[in-house]
């Protein structure tokens, strides 16, 4: 990360230095919120300065500048604070008083990532301030680019972030966080998508990739295979005016094998590590059913026993899975209409009524199973039901389309 | 130039020119088209550069309002009667003038329903205020 530049700037490259630089400013003793800030500024001024005159070390470039940009914030500050500005001055600096202490001595891109991550992830921040702070400090998004990517305005997301970096004010960083909630606000980010010009998807996937560089964790690897498994049918999901296409009708020639490979590779490394006493996390079980679908060269190949037997695992890592984890429950459901038929299918979705009955996957899913039953007046008044609860207007329409094919059919 | 917000309803409003059943009994053919023709809409709005926003509305609906101090806030989902307005989504577009907005509303009651004859949609056309400060 320390090698020229080439000619045109590179953005991403520069962005992949962002939780590096902000690492080590925060270990400095900096204070998260001022680093941060200070951090998006020498971004800015990269974005100027580079093209013309290419850094011949990006990082310590942007810790310099950053440094002292936040020199200069402190010193447009009150005379109170002149004892810390003369400190801060001296590039030797020793951190001051209310520096976190004893970060962890091993200091590399890979910690750094995971060092930031948890401090974006600070379990008394908000899921949607964890995400947003999550791609501006370690994504190196801007807020502009955020708020495009939610759909909200930009004044919206500039309080989001600057409330939860107030948050973080005085906050104990230094010890290791909860990696569980660093992989869900990943997913997340995931699984928000893609609109407007950020693709989220894609950058969800950029972050899991750092994160598995910064730890051993199973856990990190699975779901970064997840996301690649099912980013890889991205291009066959919808059709040219924006349809959805289901995954029976896709064009697996659109799949992206490149990412399958990966997906299948990083899986595969992953559940290496799994033991009896300690088996294979819910990213990684969703990840080998994901894998299974990517596999089959034609929807009538997929191996349906085999994802059933990963859904058996994936509901057995709840104790209730039908109120802690309906929506395996539910994918369950589709598994059993496969193995042992539609009937037996909608059984399964009996359970769930209590907990789901009001959502419209739940109906989709009994729309599915009643036209693999080949009841189709049955699947097209719960595709209608579907619709009639849909909060998305894409799949809204493709349950309408659903309906009125299964009624006329 | 004036906004106009064109509110599309679930029900409510005048009485329907032409009753139609809901979308999920028309005939696929009939569906692609219709959901064709809305698409257009936005295309064209935004090609004319009088598109500012386009949202689509649940039908569920809850009526919530303050419980008082130290009380939770008071919600009500039902029931409503079937004839109470429901708005399902809207167009807010920039324009030239009122006669535009309604023009461009009355090309959306044109979409296409069974059969491919058009639905003559009741759509209710509102102006924006504005917040700028006049001298």
């Amino acid at each position: 990360m320390t090698a020229e530049p080439a000619a045109g700037l590179d953005e991403g490259a520069l962005r992949a230095l962002v939780p590096q630089v902000l690492a080590g400013l925060v270990r400095r003793g900096e204070d998260f919120d001022a680093a941060e800030d200070a951090l998006q500024e020498a971004l800015l001024e990269a974005l100027r300065a580079w093209p013309e005159h290419p850094p011949r070390d990006p990082g310590a470039w942007l810790t310099g500048v950053a440094g002292r940009r936040l020199v200069d914030a402190r010193r447009s500050e009150s005379a109170r604070r002149r004892r810390e500005e003369a400190v801060h001055a001296d590039p030797t600096a020793t951190p001051t008083a209310d520096t976190p202490a004893e970060v962890d001595a091993a200091e590399g891109p890979g910690d750094d990532t995971l060092f930031v991550l948890f401090c974006c992830c600070h379990p008394e921040l908000s899921p949607a301030s964890q995400v947003a702070l999550t791609l501006r400090a370690v994504g190196g998004l801007t807020t502009r680019e955020i708020a495009d990517a939610f759909y909200v305005p930009e004044a919206t997301m500039a309080q989001r972030i600057s409330r939860a970096k107030r948050t973080l004010r005085g906050k104990q960083l230094d010890r290791p966080g909860d990696l569980a909630v660093v992989l869900r606000v990943l997913y997340l980010i995931y699984a928000t998508g893609h609109g407007g010009r950020i693709d989220l998807a894609a950058e969800a996937i950029r972050l899991s990739r750092q994160l598995t560089l910064a730890t051993e964790e199973a856990e990190a690897r699975g779901l970064l295979a997840l996301m690649l498994l099912n980013h890889a049918r991205l291009p066959a999901r919808t059709d040219s005016e924006g349809r959805i296409v289901p995954l029976d009708q896709q064009d697996r020639s659109l799949w992206n094998t490149r990412e399958i490979a990966e997906g299948v590779r990083v899986l595969q490394s992953a559940l290496a590590r799994a033991t009896d006493a300690e088996p294979p996390g819910r990213y990684q079980v969703e990840a080998a059913i994901a894998a299974l679908h990517d596999d089959a060269a034609s929807a009538e190949e997929t191996d349906w026993p085999q994802i059933l037997a990963w859904y058996d695992d994936l509901a057995a890592l709840s104790a209730d899975p039908v109120r802690e984890d309906p929506a395996a429950v539910l994918g369950r459901a589709v598994a059993v209409g496969h193995v042992h038929g539609g009937t037996a299918g909608l059984q399964e979705t009996e359970r769930l009524r209590e907990v789901l009955g009001e959502r419209h996957r739940w109906y989709a899913v009994r729309g599915y199973l009643h036209e693999l039953d080949g009841d189709l007046p049955a699947a097209a008044t719960a595709y209608a039901d579907a619709a009639h609860r849909a909060t998305n207007v894409a799949e809204r329409d493709h349950l309408i389309r659903q309906a009125a094919r299964a009624r006329t059919a | 130039m004036p906004k106009y917000l064109l509110l599309k309803h679930y029900r409510g409003g005048p009485k329907a020119h032409k009753p139609y059943p809901p979308m999920d009994q028309w005939a696929p053919e009939d569906v692609e088209a219709h959901m064709a023709f809305l698409r257009n809409v936005r295309h064209t709005l935004l090609e004319s550069g009088e598109y500012v926003d386009g949202q689509a509305l649940t039908p569920e609906r809850t009526w919530v309002r303050w419980g008082g101090p130290d009380a939770a806030p008071v919600t009500t989902d039902g029931p409503h009667p079937e004839t109470s307005d429901l708005v399902a989504g809207w167009y807010m577009v920039d324009v030239d003038s009122r006669e535009r907005a309604l023009e461009i509303a009355a090309y959306v009651s044109s979409e296409p329903g069974p059969g491919g004859e058009p639905l003559y949609e009741w759509i209710d056309v509102r102006e924006v205020m504005t917040d700028v400060k006049t001298d």
